[in-house]
């Protein structure tokens, strides 16, 4: 090892604050890597679930909330049915991304989800093309959402405005 | 209203809406009291909405919940995203009173408010429990036993099981079974119970990633000798309709209540199979 190599910066309030988040059981983690070993995206990246749990255990909040590998779970949930310490994993994760999005780490594709959802109470555009699909299939071509319900998309975005949503992705 | 309403959601309508007319000729063929819950948003999706800020993600479901309540009756999703983020809510909401709470504070607003009850179901978990495989037998009029289908359950159907008990995580049976009823066969394939990929935004952040989930998938599916894939979520179903090329595959990709409108003998052109990327044909 080198000798000038400097150990990790540890933020003890970083993992009470995940704790405090409703996250308390990551505590509970004893690392015997059951989350990896079920994990569908681990076995196709670097993401290790059960390393993701022992740098919260430790505070090395640098690591987590502006990595990549954060965003790479489905939310399966088959580390959750399987964790023999009853650790909630998906919901730390879950907390872990919420922390992430407050601190301004979020994906240019992901703001633009939200933008959508913000726009129009969906997470996808209609297409001219779909549109017209539907009405082949004897539907309405707007479907009877907040799409063609200009009232619903009024209280969506009234809502996204009360959580404070629409300052939080910008 | 009925007793079952409809949850569109948002991928069903906007990019497999073969799967809206499916479902609702399928219910009708089953005498299920079903209607189109109208005024509903995106449920909200789970992964993406839950991962970026909880709090919108409960009250934005809260929002439709409450419309089911107005209406006094139940919620049937065709979507697992739809499925675990109405059904999370909902949870939550009766468990936990200062979420309930939190979500009637925002829901004052838009002058609603969610008070709890509502059901929220998957149609295959009614179609299981509440209807039958012999009453679904007897409308079988076109014996599909040249469909070798790889079922994939989707992730938020049952899991996590210590909560929904709706089937075992491990050994899932209720999708087969639906699915055998039409004289079809399901075929055991590596990795059926894994994830399409798909979920938790991985899609739309890290393409490539969710991709090499599906081709695990899509290359065990290959050994096991399927002609094609049947799911019960359009979110799955996008992933492997729209994932196939890279590998050569040709599965067509169909959800259950399209395979029932083949197997019942209903009309076919209304499961909007020309949406699809990869043709059904078998």
């Amino acid at each position: 090892m080198a000798s000038d190599s400097k150990p990790k910066a540890v933020d003890p309030a970083f993992t009470k604050s995940v704790v405090d988040a409703g996250a308390d059981t990551v505590t509970l983690c004893f690392q015997c890597g059951t989350c990896t070993g079920s994990c569908p995206s681990g076995r196709v990246t670097a993401f290790r679930t059960r390393v993701m749990m022992r740098r919260v255990q430790l505070g090395f909040k640098d690591d987590v909330l502006p990595s990549d590998e954060l965003w790479l779970c489905t939310t399966c949930a088959s580390c959750d049915e399987r964790c023999p310490r009853g650790v909630k994993i998906t919901d730390i994760i879950m907390t872990l991304r919420n922390m992430a999005v407050r601190e301004g780490y979020m994906a240019e594709a992901h703001m633009n989800t939200a933008r959508s959802l913000m726009k129009t109470g969906h997470a996808i555009p209609l297409g001219d093309a779909f549109r017209k699909l539907r009405e082949t299939l004897g539907l309405d071509g707007e479907p009877p959402t907040v799409l063609t319900d200009k009232e619903g998309l009024e209280e969506i975005k009234k809502i996204v405005k009360a959580t404070g949503f629409d300052k939080l992705v910008g | 209203m009925a007793e079952y309403a409809l949850f569109l959601g948002c991928i069903m309508p906007l990019r497999y809406p073969g799967i809206e007319t499916a479902t609702m000729e399928v219910a009708k063929a089953l005498e299920m009291d079903m209607e189109v819950l109208e005024g509903t948003s995106c449920c909200p999706a789970p992964g993406v909405f839950r991962s970026f800020d909880r709090d919108t993600w409960l009250a934005l479901g809260a929002r439709n919940l409450a419309l089911a309540e107005e209406k006094g009756t139940q919620i049937v999703t065709v979507c697992n995203g739809c499925f675990g983020s109405l059904w999370e809510v909902a949870d939550l909401i009766e468990k936990d009173e200062k979420k309930k709470e939190y979500a009637n504070s925002i829901l004052k607003e838009i002058g609603k408010q969610y008070n709890g009850g509502v059901k929220v179901r998957q149609l295959a978990e009614i179609l299981y429990t509440e209807i039958g495989l012999d009453a679904i037998a007897a409308k079988v009029t076109n014996k599909l036993d040249y469909v070798k289908a790889a079922v994939h359950y989707g992730c938020h159907y049952f899991k996590p099981d210590f909560v929904k008990e709706i089937d075992n995580r491990e050994r899932p049976k209720t999708l087969d079974e639906l699915v055998e009823v039409t004289g079809a066969t399901s075929v055991d394939y590596r990795h059926k119970n894994a994830c399409c990929g798909a979920g938790g935004g991985v899609r739309s952040r890290a393409k490539e990633v969710a991709q090499a989930m599906t081709d695990q998938k899509l290359e065990a599916m290959k050994e096991s000798g399927a002609n094609c894939i049947v799911d019960i979520c359009p979110f799955c179903h996008l992933q492997f309709d729209q994932g196939q090329s890279g590998l050569g595959t040709s599965f067509p990709v169909i959800h259950l209540s399209q395979l029932y409108v083949t197997a019942f003998g209903l009309d076919e052109s209304i499961n909007g199979f020309d949406a699809h990327a990869v043709p059904v044909k078998f």
